[in-house]
């Protein structure tokens, strides 16, 4: 067991093999439940409870895939500049709807709150479960949130969105590409724009470019809910 | 070479990225501090689309792993998790259909205001 938890390549290894297999059964079965990322998590997981290694030990060498990330998040940039030219077609129509998707976004959490009866501090620690983990995480400490259990939901909600993407814009009928992407970016940050980019490139420009613009507008608006609760 | 530099662009661009992160007091992280410069580098001609495109393609196309390690993360708090369960899992697929259906239809409704005030 020592050659697993001393290892540096054990993580890497682990992750995407498991996500190699999850790619492999949803083209084998074409089933929006046959999600990869899902799938990966789930194995993973039971990998580690089954030789009974801890997260700390898979995350000692699977920390390398997480150091990619804000080099990755950058990269959003390059399709966005490809795409450059429908977002200045469609300026007042990209921010319209990535701002009306923020609201709902924070308008939902607080009426179910209300609903559920959760307190002020769980309410703010799902207030930025849409946004990208960074900034969600910024806005649960400032306003008193559980911390970790936003990272948790943050990741439970880009999961989900990329899980229910395909499916949501055909039953609601969201045709348009450029709608699309900015569906799933405002719903569901990075992992939700990883499915939409590989709808296309329009879709996953419009996807990467919420993520930041769903981002800030989130902690613009974050004072006013915040005291709501 | 080519990968090389293109590879250090992006890594240059990180690392201000990150000092920006660092130095400027708002709760805005690396990765969006970097995702503005990258276009405004493009946008400008600072950096022109050969100098990063393949990296940056690749790099994208893995996207989905990268957060394998933050997900699996998600079995150190499921003790707290599991107690709230109910009301976290409908309030999180509530919105997150909800926020979808929105912002796609306030986008082409948009889109079609403007088609039709043409």
């Amino acid at each position: 067991m020592e050659i697993v938890t001393n290892s540096s390549f054990f993580g890497v290894f682990l992750s995407l093999g498991a996500y190699l297999f999850g790619l492999w059964l949803q083209n084998r079965f074409k089933k929006a439940i046959f999600n990869p990322i899902m799938i990966s998590v789930a194995l993973t997981i039971a990998v580690l409870a089954c030789f009974k290694i801890g997260y700390i030990e898979y995350e000692l060498s699977a920390k390398y895939l997480n150091y990619l990330l804000t080099p990755t998040t950058i990269c959003l940039a390059i399709p966005l500049y490809r795409r450059l030219e429908l977002l200045k077609r469609h300026f007042a129509a990209i921010m319209a709807g990535i701002a009306s998707g923020v609201v709902t976004s924070m308008g939902l959490v607080w009426l179910l709150s209300k609903a559920f009866g959760l307190d002020r501090q769980m309410y703010i620690t799902l207030l930025p479960k849409s946004i990208t983990t960074a900034i969600g995480m910024g806005i649960s400490e400032e306003y008193g949130g559980i911390v970790t259990i936003t990272v948790a939901i943050i990741i439970i909600t880009g999961v989900l969105g990329n899980m229910i993407a395909s499916s949501v814009c055909k039953v609601m009928r969201i045709h348009d590409p450029v709608a699309k992407g900015l569906a799933i970016g405002t719903a569901s940050h990075a992992i939700g724009t990883s499915r939409a980019m590989e709808m296309g490139e329009t879709e996953g420009a419009m996807s990467s470019l919420s993520i930041a613009v769903a981002g800030l507008l989130t902690v613009a608006a974050a004072p006013f809910f915040a005291g709501l609760l | 070479m080519k990968y090389l530099k293109q590879f250090w662009v992006i890594m240059t661009i990180s690392f201000v990225s990150e000092a920006l992160n660092m130095l400027l007091p708002l709760p805005v992280p690396a990765g969006i501090y970097g995702l503005v410069l990258m276009l405004a580098a493009l946008i400008t001609g600072i950096i022109k689309l050969p100098q990063v495109e393949e990296t940056a393609d690749f790099l994208v196309s893995i996207m989905p792993v990268m957060f394998i390690p933050a997900a699996v993360g998600l079995m150190d708090v499921w003790g707290v998790l599991s107690k709230i369960l109910l009301p976290v899992t409908v309030i999180t697929v509530i919105t997150t259909v909800m926020v979808m259906t929105v912002t796609g239809h306030v986008t082409q409704l948009f889109m079609s205001l403007k088609k039709g005030g043409r």
